[in-house]
C-alpha cells in the first residue's frame, strides 16, 4: 500500500511550489517570518489571492494595517482587494489593538478573536487564512504567558477548521521570530530574508522547515515586482533537462570546425578573455547565425547601448539593427549593478519567458556582482532555467589581464559546457589575438591555440598555432592585413 | 441573563437615565461568548461596581458573541470579557473579569488613576 503523502495547496507563489514539492500544507498553519520590510505582507497577499484565482475564498486579518492601508498598498501589484472583497471572496478584518486604551482587570482569553475570525471564515466559506502580524497582540496586551497558551489554541484551531493558513511574524534576534511562535507552528516555516550587501539589496527565501515533506533547503532569492512575488530557485527538476545532439554553428566556420560542427543546441557556451581580445565580437557572430536561421535572440548587453552595439557590430560586418527590426533580436541593455541580483535575474527571467528566444546571449556575466559565490549562485540559476527552456546559451567573462585564465574562473568552468578562451599574444612588437577551445563536453575539440583576426567581414581563424614552427599561417593572414591596408582599410 | 430579563432592566433604566442629565448617564457594554466562568464572573463584578459607585444612573448591555458574532468586528473585540464604557465619554475598554476592582475603577476612571 503506498502511504498517502501530505496533501498541499498550491501557494501561487511563483518558483515556491517548486522548492516545497507542489505548495504549503494544506488545512495547516505556515509560519512565515522575516524582519520589517522582508515581504511578509506580500507574501500572505499573494498567497490568498492566488487562492482566490483557484476557488479557495481567503481571510485576511491584519494587525497592522486597516483594510484600506492594505488595499493601497498591494495595488501597485495589480491586486485588486476591494473588488475581491466586493465578490464575497474575500474577507479583510482589522484588529486594532492600542494598549493605551486599554485597561486589563483580571483573566481573560482571545475568544473575540477566535468568534471573529470564525465568522469572517464562514463568511466567504474561506479555506485560507493569514493572521499578519500576529506577534502585534504582545504588543498590545502585557499578559505574554496567557498569549502564548492562546496563540497555542489558534494554531489548533486553525487546523481545527481545515484552512490553509499563513501566519507572519517579526524575526527574533537569535530565533526564528521574536516570540518564540515557530514552537507552536511544527508543519511549516519559511523565513524571508532582505539584506543589503555592497549597497545592493538582494531578497532571500528559506524553507527552515517542512515536516513530513522533502523540500529544497537553499536560500533562493527571490522578487516582488509589479506581477508580484516570485522566488527563483535552482531548478528543483536537477539535471534532468534533454540533452540535444543538434549542433547549432557558432557564426564563426572555422570555430565550428574546430569543434566538429558547433555548438551543441541547448549547451552553455563561455567566451573568456581580457579586455579588448574580442570576447564581443566573436560571441556576437553566434547571434548573428541564430538569426540567420530564423531563430528568436535575446542579447543582453551589460556594457553598451543597443544603438552603441549596432554601430559597433557594423564595423566589423554583422547588421544586428536588421534583426532588430525583424523582431528576430531584442537587445536588452541594463547596468546590472543598478537593481539588486535578484532583480537583474528576475528581469532576464521575464525578458526569456516573454520572448521566447532559441539563443541568448549576456555580456558580459562578470557584471553582476563582486561575490564569487553570488555571482556562481546566479549562474546557476540562469543556466539551469535556459537549459530546461533548451535554450543555447553564450556568456562572455572579463579576465583580468595577467591574470591566469583557466584559475581565475575556475568558479564557473563546471556549470559550462564549452568554453573558449580569447587572448592576447604579444610577439614582433605587435599584440595578437588568440582562441582556443578550452573544453567543450561531448565532442571531439582542437587543443590547438589559433591566431584570430577580427576584420570589416568578420572573424577570421588562423590555421594554425603562431609562435609555432610552422609561421605559415600567420605569414599569411600578415600578407592579407599588408593588402587590406594598402586599400585604406583601417588598422 | 434572559432576554426577557435584560428588556425590562433596560426600560427601568433608560427611564431612570432619563430623569438625570446626559452628562451623569452611563452606558456600559459587556462583551463575552457564551456563559463561561469568567463572563459571569464579570458581570457579577461589574454589577457589584456600578451599584456601589452608580446607582441609578448607569446602564449595562451585554452583547453575546455566540449570538451577534458580527459585532466582535464592527466593535474590534479582540479579548473576552471586554467591557466598553460607551458614555461619558471618551470611550474606554476594560479587558478581562474585572475581578482587580482597583484597575477597575481606574479604567472606568471612578477614581482618579494612580
Amino acid at each position: 500500500m503506498l502511504l498517502s503523502t501530505l496533501p498541499k495547496a498550491p501557494s501561487g507563489v511563483r518558483g515556491l511550489d517548486e522548492i516545497t514539492g507542489g505548495g504549503l500544507p494544506r488545512g495547516r498553519p505556515t509560519l512565515v517570518c522575516g524582519s520589517a520590510g522582508a515581504g511578509k505582507t506580500l507574501f500572505s497577499v499573494e498567497f490568498l489571492v492566488r487562492g482566490i484565482e483557484m476557488g479557495e475564498p481567503g481571510v485576511f486579518m491584519a494587525f497592522e494595517e486597516t483594510a484600506e492601508e492594505l488595499a493601497q498598498n498591494v495595488a501597485s501589484l495589480g491586486f485588486d482587494l476591494e473588488r475581491l472583497s466586493a465578490q464575497k471572496k474575500l474577507v479583510v478584518d482589522f484588529v486594532r489593538i492600542e494598549r493605551s486604551e486599554i485597561e486589563e482587570t483580571g483573566e481573560y482569553d482571545l475568544e473575540g478573536l477566535f468568534v471573529r475570525l470564525g465568522h469572517a471564515i464562514d463568511a466567504v466559506g474561506a479555506k485560507r487564512v493569514v493572521l499578519d502580524t500576529i506577534e502585534s497582540l504582545f504588543a498590545g496586551l502585557s499578559n505574554a504567558t496567557l498569549l502564548r497558551a492562546e496563540l497555542r489554541r489558534l494554531f489548533r484551531w486553525l487546523k481545527a477548521r481545515r484552512v490553509t493558513a499563513v501566519v507572519t511574524a517579526e524575526r527574533g534576534t537569535g530565533a526564528l521570530t521574536r516570540q518564540g511562535l515557530e514552537e507552536y507552528v511544527s508543519d511549516c516555516v519559511i523565513l524571508l530574508d532582505h539584506r543589503v550587501t555592497e549597497q545592493i539589496s538582494t531578497r532571500r527565501l528559506r524553507v527552515v522547515k517542512y515536516r513530513g515533506s522533502a523540500h529544497g533547503t537553499n536560500e533562493y532569492p527571490f522578487l516582488v515586482d509589479d506581477s508580484g512575488f516570485s522566488v527563483l530557485p535552482i531548478t528543483s527538476l536537477g539535471l534532468e533537462h534533454r540533452a540535444s545532439a543538434e549542433r547549432v554553428s557558432s557564426g564563426v566556420s572555422r570555430l565550428d570546425t574546430m569543434m566538429g560542427g558547433g555548438y551543441f543546441r541547448g549547451s552553455t557556451v563561455l567566451v573568456s578573455g581580457t579586455p579588448g581580445s574580442g570576447k564581443t565580437s566573436v560571441a556576437a557572430r553566434f547571434v548573428q547565425a541564430a538569426c540567420q536561421r530564423g531563430e528568436r535572440c535575446v542579447f543582453f548587453a551589460f556594457e553598451e547601448s543597443p544603438q552603441q552595439l549596432t554601430r559597433n557590430m557594423s564595423s566589423i560586418g554583422m547588421d544586428l539593427g536588421r534583426w532588430r527590426k525583424r523582431g528576430l533580436l531584442r537587445v536588452e541593455s541594463a547596468r546590472p549593478a543598478v537593481y539588486g541580483l535578484e532583480s537583474h535575474l528576475a528581469f532576464m527571467h521575464r525578458t526569456i519567458r516573454e520572448f521566447r528566444p532559441a539563443a541568448v546571449l549576456v555580456d558580459p556575466i562578470t557584471d553582476f556582482t563582486d561575490s564569487l559565490a553570488d555571482n556562481k549562485a546566479m549562474l546557476t540559476r540562469l543556466i539551469d532555467f535556459l537549459k530546461m527552456e533548451g535554450i543555447t546559451a553564450v556568456f562572455t567573462s572579463l579576465t583580468s589581464a595577467g591574470a591566469n585564465v583557466e584559475q581565475s574562473e575556475a568558479g564557473v568552468s563546471s556549470l559550462i559546457d564549452t568554453w573558449i578562451v580569447l587572448r592576447d599574444l604579444e610577439r614582433e612588437g605587435r599584440r595578437h589575438r588568440a582562441l582556443c577551445v578550452l573544453k567543450s563536453r561531448g565532442m571531439q575539440h582542437s587543443h590547438d591555440i589559433r591566431e584570430f583576426r577580427i576584420t570589416r567581414r568578420g572573424i577570421d581563424i588562423g590555421e594554425d598555432q603562431p609562435g609555432l614552427p610552422d609561421p605559415k599561417p600567420v605569414a599569411r593572414i600578415r600578407r592579407r592585413s599588408a593588402i587590406a591596408a594598402r586599400k585604406g582599410a583601417p588598422r | 441573563m434572559t432576554a426577557a430579563r435584560r428588556r425590562g432592566r433596560k426600560s427601568t433604566l433608560r427611564a431612570v437615565a432619563a430623569s438625570l442629565g446626559a452628562a451623569e448617564r452611563w452606558e456600559l457594554r459587556l462583551y463575552v461568548a457564551g456563559h463561561t466562568p469568567k463572563s459571569l464572573a464579570a458581570f457579577a463584578n461589574l454589577k457589584r461596581i456600578c451599584e456601589t459607585h452608580l446607582r441609578g444612573k448607569y446602564r449595562i448591555e451585554v452583547i453575546d458573541l455566540m449570538v451577534n458574532p458580527e459585532l466582535a468586528r464592527a466593535d474590534q473585540i479582540v479579548a473576552i470579557p471586554t467591557l466598553i464604557r460607551k458614555l461619558p465619554p471618551p470611550v474606554k475598554r476594560i479587558i478581562g473579569d474585572l475581578s482587580n476592582k482597583e484597575r477597575t475603577l481606574v479604567g472606568m476612571e471612578l477614581v482618579p488613576g494612580p
